[in-house]
C-alpha cells in the first residue's frame, strides 16, 4: 500500500459532502457497496463508471467541506480510490478518509501542475509524489497511520494492536 | 524559522525537535475528555476489544448534555457511563449537576497551559484558554484512545489573530468573537490553530477569554489558543496540583494568515439564523420580537455572564409573552452567583434558573422552542432546529443584550433600556 499508482481525477475548490455523497441518501443506504455506486453522483456521473483501483482525486482547496458524514470517505473507498491530493482538506473529512484507510494528502503545489487523466505515482512511506511535471516531496506518513492503512481503517487496527499486546 | 503553538506543542507531545503543517503526529493526550457521549463510545471501544482503559487517569468524564435525564433512555446511557467509571477506576468523573464539560474541565484544573486535551465534543477548542491545546475529534477516535492510549493528529496551519487597542464599554468578547466569525466565515480558520494575540485580548478577564476559543469552533478551527499570563497561573494555583509547562509560539513563528482588528471599532453584534457567520449589527436587528432568552452554555454561562445580566434585570421584570431561562455553567458558577444575589435578581425578574448543564443548547430538554418562536441566546451555535424544533429562529448574542432582550421583549442593548426601573 505504500506505494499508489493511478490516473487522476481532477476537480476544483469546496466539493462538498454533500456532492460527494447526496444527503438524502444517509437515511436510507447502509451498505457500503451500495453508497459506492453514489459517489460524487452530482459533481461528475462518469466518476463511478469509469473510476478503476487505486485510482487518484486531485482537488483544490477545502475538499469534504460541510456535513461530517461518513459516507462521504466510505463511498470513494469502496470504489477502490487510491488516494486525494488537494489544496486542503475540510478538518472532519480528512480524518474520516485517513480513518477509513483511504490516504488523503495536502500538496498544493502538486495540485497546480497535475493535469486530469494523467498517471501519478504516490509514495507514501518516502513522501513523494511523482507526476509528468516533477516529483513534489510531503511529509512521509508516520507508523500509525500506515499500520491505519495497513489495517484497514481505525476500528480494525486499534484491535489488532490490542490483540498484540 | 521559529513556531507557531500548535506547531510547538505538538513538536513537544511527539518528542520531535519541530514539526511543519501538513505532518502527521502520534501523540498521547494528557485529558481525554467525554460526556454523555461516553455509553456509545464504551460500545466502539468494546467492538475493538477493549476491556481496560489504556489509562483510567487521563479520563475526564462529565455527564451535562442530557441533566438531570429527561427521558428513560437518557437516565439508561448515565447508568451505563456510571457502570464504567467504576469499572475502569476513572479518576475524574463529574455526574449530573456539576456542569457544562468545558467549564468544569477548567475549574477542575484538569486544562493546563503546555498540555493537550482531546474531547469527543466540537467545542474542546474551550481548553485554549488555559493555554492548553484542546481539540475535537471523532468517537472512533476517542475509542482507540481509550485502548492505545494515543492518536494520530495533523500538524495544523496557524492564524494569528490581532486585536489591538481596547473595547468599547458597551462591547464585550462576544461580539468580537462573532464580528471576525462574521468576516472571515465559517470556514475562516478550517483545521486552523487559531492564535488570539493582542492588548485588547490581553486586557479581558479569564470568563471573556474563554468566548474566544470557545466560539472559535464556529470557524472550523482545530484548536484555539490565548497565550496565557499571571491570570491564569493564579486561577490554577489552588486548583491542579499537577505540575505544568506553558508554550508559547516563537515571536518569528510564520503563520498562514495574519489578521489584524482595531477593538475601538467594534460594536454590538448578533448572529442570525441559521449560521454563526450571519453576522449584523445589532441595531440592524434591534426591535425584533423574541419569545425566549436563554442565558447560558460553555460560552456565556460563567458568574462574570450572570453578573452582567443581573446588573440589566435587577429591579426589572422579564416581558410579558416572553420567558428567560438562565442555566449556570457549573455548580460553583451556580454557588457564587447564589452568593452575589443574582440568582435572586433572576427569580424576582421572572426568570426560570436550572440546574448547570447545557440546557437546551442543542434541543435536549428544559426549554426547547414552539414552531416559529424565536430564541435570542447567549449560546455558540444558532443551525436550524439546533435547540429542537426546526421551525424556530435562534438568534446570538452577549449575556447583557440577552437580558435586555427578555425585558424588553424584543430584540434591544441595554443602553437603550427605558430607564425608570420596576
Ligand atoms: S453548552 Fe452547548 S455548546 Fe457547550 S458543550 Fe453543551 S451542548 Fe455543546
Amino acid at each position: 500500500m505504500s506505494v499508489i499508482r493511478g490516473r487522476v481525477w481532477k476537480y476544483g475548490d469546496d466539493v462538498n459532502t454533500d456532492v460527494i455523497f447526496a444527503g438524502k441518501y444517509t437515511y436510507t443506504i447502509n451498505d457500503p457497496a451500495e453508497m459506492a455506486k453514489h459517489a460524487l453522483e452530482d459533481l461528475d456521473p462518469r466518476f463511478v463508471k469509469e473510476v478503476k483501483p487505486n485510482d487518484i482525486i486531485v482537488a483544490g482547496k477545502n475538499w469534504g467541506c460541510g456535513s461530517s458524514r461518513e459516507q462521504a470517505a466510505t463511498c470513494l473507498k469502496e470504489n477502490g480510490l487510491g488516494a486525494i491530493i488537494a489544496k486542503s482538506f475540510a478538518r472532519i473529512h480528512y480524518r474520516n478518509c485517513l480513518n477509513t484507510a483511504l490516504p488523503v494528502l495536502t500538496c498544493p503545489e502538486a495540485v497546480d501542475v497535475i493535469q486530469d487523466k494523467e498517471m501519478v505515482e504516490l509514495d507514501l512511506a518516502a513522501g513523494e509524489i511523482r507526476c509528468g511535471a516533477g516529483t513534489f516531496r510531503f511529509p512521509p506518513l508516520p507508523e500509525t497511520v500506515m499500520g491505519i492503512f495497513e489495517a484497514g481503517g481505525l476500528i480494525a487496527y486499534t484491535r489488532k494492536k490490542l490483540a498484540a499486546r | 524559522m521559529g513556531q507557531t503553538f500548535a506547531e510547538k506543542i505538538l513538536a513537544e507531545k511527539a518528542g520531535l525537535a519541530k514539526t511543519v503543517p501538513g505532518q502527521i503526529v502520534e501523540i498521547s493526550p494528557d485529558i481525554a475528555l467525554s460526556h454523555d457521549n461516553t455509553a456509545a463510545i464504551r460500545g466502539i471501544f468494546e467492538k475493538m476489544g477493549g476491556v481496560k482503559v489504556f489509562n483510567p487517569k487521563v479520563h475526564a468524564i462529565i455527564l451535562d448534555h442530557a441533566t438531570p435525564a429527561p427521558t428513560t433512555e437518557h437516565a439508561e446511557n448515565h447508568r451505563i457511563v456510571r457502570e464504567f467509571v467504576q469499572e475502569q477506576g476513572v479518576e475524574h468523573f463529574f455526574d449530573v449537576g456539576r456542569g457544562v464539560c468545558h467549564q468544569v474541565l477548567v475549574e477542575e484544573g484538569l486544562a493546563l497551559p503546555g498540555e493537550v486535551v482531546l474531547g469527543s465534543d466540537s467545542h474542546t477548542t474551550h481548553a485554549g484558554v488555559m493555554g492548553a491545546f484542546g481539540a475535537g475529534i471523532g468517537r472512533s477516535e476517542m475509542a482507540s484512545i481509550w485502548a492505545l492510549g494515543e492518536l494520530w493528529l495533523r500538524v495544523p496551519e496557524s492564524l494569528k489573530i490581532i486585536v489591538h487597542g481596547k473595547l468599547s464599554p458597551s462591547v464585550t468578547a462576544k461580539d468580537l468573537a462573532l464580528h471576525i466569525i462574521g468576516e472571515l466565515g465559517s470556514d475562516g480558520g478550517l483545521y486552523m490553530s487559531v492564535e488570539w494575540h493582542g492588548e485588547a485580548i490581553e486586557a479581558l478577564d479569564l470568563s471573556q477569554q474563554a468566548v474566544l476559543p470557545n466560539i472559535t469552533a464556529e470557524m472550523g478551527a482545530k484548536n484555539s489558543y490565548i497565550p496565557p499570563d499571571q491570570k491564569v497561573f493564579s486561577f490554577l494555583k489552588d486548583r491542579s496540583n499537577r505540575q505544568y509547562e506553558p508554550v508559547y509560539p516563537d515571536p518569528d513563528a510564520s503563520y498562514t494568515k495574519i489578521v489584524e482588528y482595531d477593538a475601538s471599532t467594534i460594536v454590538p453584534v448578533i448572529a442570525c439564523p441559521h449560521t454563526v457567520d450571519n453576522v449584523k449589527p445589532l441595531s440592524e436587528i434591534a426591535g425584533l420580537h423574541i419569545d425566549q432568552a436563554f442565558l447560558g452554555t460553555c460560552t456565556n454561562g460563567r458568574l462574570e455572564d450572570l453578573g452582567a445580566a443581573a446588573a440589566v434585570l435587577k429591579g426589572r421584570r422579564i416581558a410579558p409573552g416572553t420567558r428567560m431561562i438562565v442555566i449556570p455553567a457549573s455548580s460553583e458558577v451556580y454557588l457564587d452567583a447564589l452568593r452575589a444575589g443574582y440568582i435572586e435578581t433572576f427569580v424576582a425578574a421572572g426568570a426560570m434558573v436550572q440546574s448547570p448543564g447545557c440546557g437546551p443548547c442543542m434541543g435536549n430538554h428544559m426549554g426547547i422552542p414552539a414552531v416559529g418562536e424565536v430564541i435570542i441566546s447567549s449560546a455558540n451555535r444558532n443551525f436550524q432546529g439546533r435547540m429542537g424544533t426546526r421551525e424556530s429562529e435562534v438568534y446570538l448574542a452577549s449575556p447583557e443584550v440577552v437580558a435586555a432582550s427578555a425585558v424588553a421583549g424584543a430584540i434591544i442593548h441595554p443602553r437603550y433600556l427605558q430607564e425608570g426601573r420596576g
